[in-house]
């Protein structure tokens, strides 16, 4: 079932175009820039605080979040272009299992999507947010993990997509919900009643509030319950892709 | 027994367009290919020629009919038959954004081949098709023949007991078209290798044991070249006569081009960034 060398192929593929991807290298530094800049500087100056932390603070976790989702789609999405240009047939047609090549894709968009959350960090001096080198630690194989979940869920979609034109559609009717549902830009306290409700149905809302706890030590949820959450759902969506992939021709 | 054998095999692509019944490309094709075999597979284009092949290398599900391949089914048993097999396939297959030397390396990865043969195979099918010294150009950079050589230098890498070669000389200099085929019947004559070939080419289909005229995926000939020509002409008369005496004389309408399509997507790409 599991073939070392098809998912080493796949993961080693994956991060050497992403090295020569400059488009995506700048995408992943431009989209937390933004980000913080804008939301973190402009909607928190008239914010001020959440709870006992800076707005910046709060949204941190949140950047994470959303390059993490961003890469892991973007990554996912690439299958559609392997298919238009030809090299899935290479790939499909190869003696190896179709199982292997999803964990291996997931792996791999896994890895990229964990370089494009990586990149946020860099931005930790500017921001004033106090982080020790242990609690970075601590937070990468959760961000890993994170990135594991959408990386699945994008791999699910895209097997089912036929053209790169649904992207758009994508972004915004999947990646954006999931990351403002997330509790990663405004607390969600006292949002109405059907928004709570979704939020808790959004494995991401586990995630940012797990990346919260490591930064800021706040959590909304415990612990046990994010994990549970995070490592249902990457095995959920993981099953689901292998099987979309094993229909696809 | 024979190492291809296919049985009334039904391929219908589901309309699409405007309500369309759907399109039959392979209309109860029955014939075997024996071991060791060079098989020549022609037809006009559109002829159901790529779409037997695909569902013989398992990309495509029959939708009536059985194949075989080395005792395998290409439905119940496509792990075993991907395991017999390699294709050069018609159309472009390349990742472009890697090196000619990672695409090959890619691909011995994915077929099993040990480590310690993987560099001194790759070298030699880099140097059948003259690309030694471009192996770490990044592909995208490539001419359209160099690609197309690079695709065959992929596709006899594995050396597998069944090849398919899909026009696999289309857009090639006579240089090279002379040098891949040396390369293949030195593979043929020091490794038990079966080869399938479909072309445009009418030299090349002389050089087959046996050749199959396929036409609106039907059956149409069957039988090695000089047989052919005994029996639907004069043994003077070439291939050429044959097969335009079998398929007529009318010009066929080419498929809409994949490339044109992978030019619109390069267009999106560049705009979503
Ligand atoms: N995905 C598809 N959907 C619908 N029709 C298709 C599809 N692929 C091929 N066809 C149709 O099936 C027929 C056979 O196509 P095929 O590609 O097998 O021809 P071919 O013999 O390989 O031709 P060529 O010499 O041009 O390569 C054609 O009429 C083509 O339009
Ligand atoms: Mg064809």
């Amino acid at each position: 079932m599991i073939d070392i060398a098809a998912i080493q192929m796949i993961w080693l593929r994956d991060l050497i175009r992403f090295t020569r991807d400059r488009a995506q290298i700048l995408g992943a530094i431009a989209r937390p820039v933004l980000w913080l800049l804008i939301m973190g500087f402009g909607l928190g100056s008239s914010f001020g605080r959440v709870g006992e932390t800076s707005y910046l603070e709060f949204i941190f976790p949140g950047i994470i979040a959303l390059n993490l989702i961003f890469a892991s789609f973007l990554s996912a999405i690439s299958i559609i272009w392997d298919r238009e240009f030809g090299f899935l047939k290479e790939i499909l047609v190869a003696p190896i299992p179709r199982f292997s090549i999803a964990v291996g894709k997931a792996a791999s968009g896994s890895t990229v999507s964990l370089l494009h959350g990586l990149v946020v960090m860099l931005f930790i001096p500017l921001i004033h947010v106090q982080l020790t080198l242990g609690q970075i630690l601590l937070a990468l194989p959760l961000m890993y993990l994170m990135a594991f979940v959408s990386t699945s869920l994008g791999i699910l979609i895209a097997c089912r997509m036929t053209s790169f034109e649904g992207f758009g559609t994508i972004a915004n009717f999947v990646i954006m919900p999931l990351f403002l549902l997330s509790g990663a830009v405004f607390p969600l306290d006292n949002a109405p009643v059907w928004l709570k409700i979704i939020s808790r149905l959004n494995p991401f809302t586990y995630g940012v509030d797990l990346l919260r706890g490591v930064f800021s030590g706040v959590m909304h949820y415990s612990v046990a319950l994010d994990l549970s959450v995070l490592f249902f759902c990457a095995a959920g969506f993981l099953g689901l892709a292998v099987m979309a992939f094993e229909k696809m021709d | 027994m024979p190492i291809i054998e296919v049985e009334h095999l039904i391929k219908r692509y589901s309309g699409t367009v405007s309500g369309s019944a759907g399109f039959t490309a392979v209309d109860d094709l029955s014939f075997s290919v024996e071991p060791g075999e060079l098989f020549g597979f022609l037809g006009p284009n559109g002829a159901g020629k790529t779409t037997t092949i695909s569902v013989l290398c398992t990309l495509l599900a029959p939708t009536g009919g059985s194949a075989q391949v080395a005792g395998f089914d290409c439905v119940r048993e496509s792990r075993q038959v991907r395991e017999q097999i390699g294709i050069i396939f018609q159309d472009p297959s390349l990742d472009e954004r890697l090196t000619a030397w990672e695409n090959l390396r890619f691909h011995a990865m994915i077929y099993h081949i040990p480590p310690r043969e993987r560099r001194t195979r790759i070298e030699s099918v880099l140097e059948m098709v003259d690309l030694a010294d471009r192996r770490n150009s990044i592909v995208k950079k490539f001419s359209g023949g160099m690609k197309r050589r690079l695709e065959i230098a992929r596709g006899l890498l594995h050396r597998p007991k069944v090849l398919f070669l899909d026009e696999p000389t289309i857009g090639l200099d006579p240089q090279t078209r002379r040098k891949m085929w040396e390369f293949v019947h030195s593979l043929r004559s020091n490794h038990q290798i079966t080869l399938f070939l479909t072309t445009h080419y009418m030299e090349e289909a002389e050089a087959c044991d046996r050749v199959l005229i396929i036409d609106h995926g039907k059956l149409v000939a069957l039988g090695a070249p000089q047989e052919l020509k005994a029996r639907y002409s004069s043994p003077e008369a070439t291939l050429e006569d044959i097969f335009i005496q079998l398929t007529g004389h009318e010009i066929r309408e080419e498929p809409a081009g994949s490339r044109d399509v992978t030019r619109t997507l390069r267009r999106w790409s560049r705009n979503l960034r």
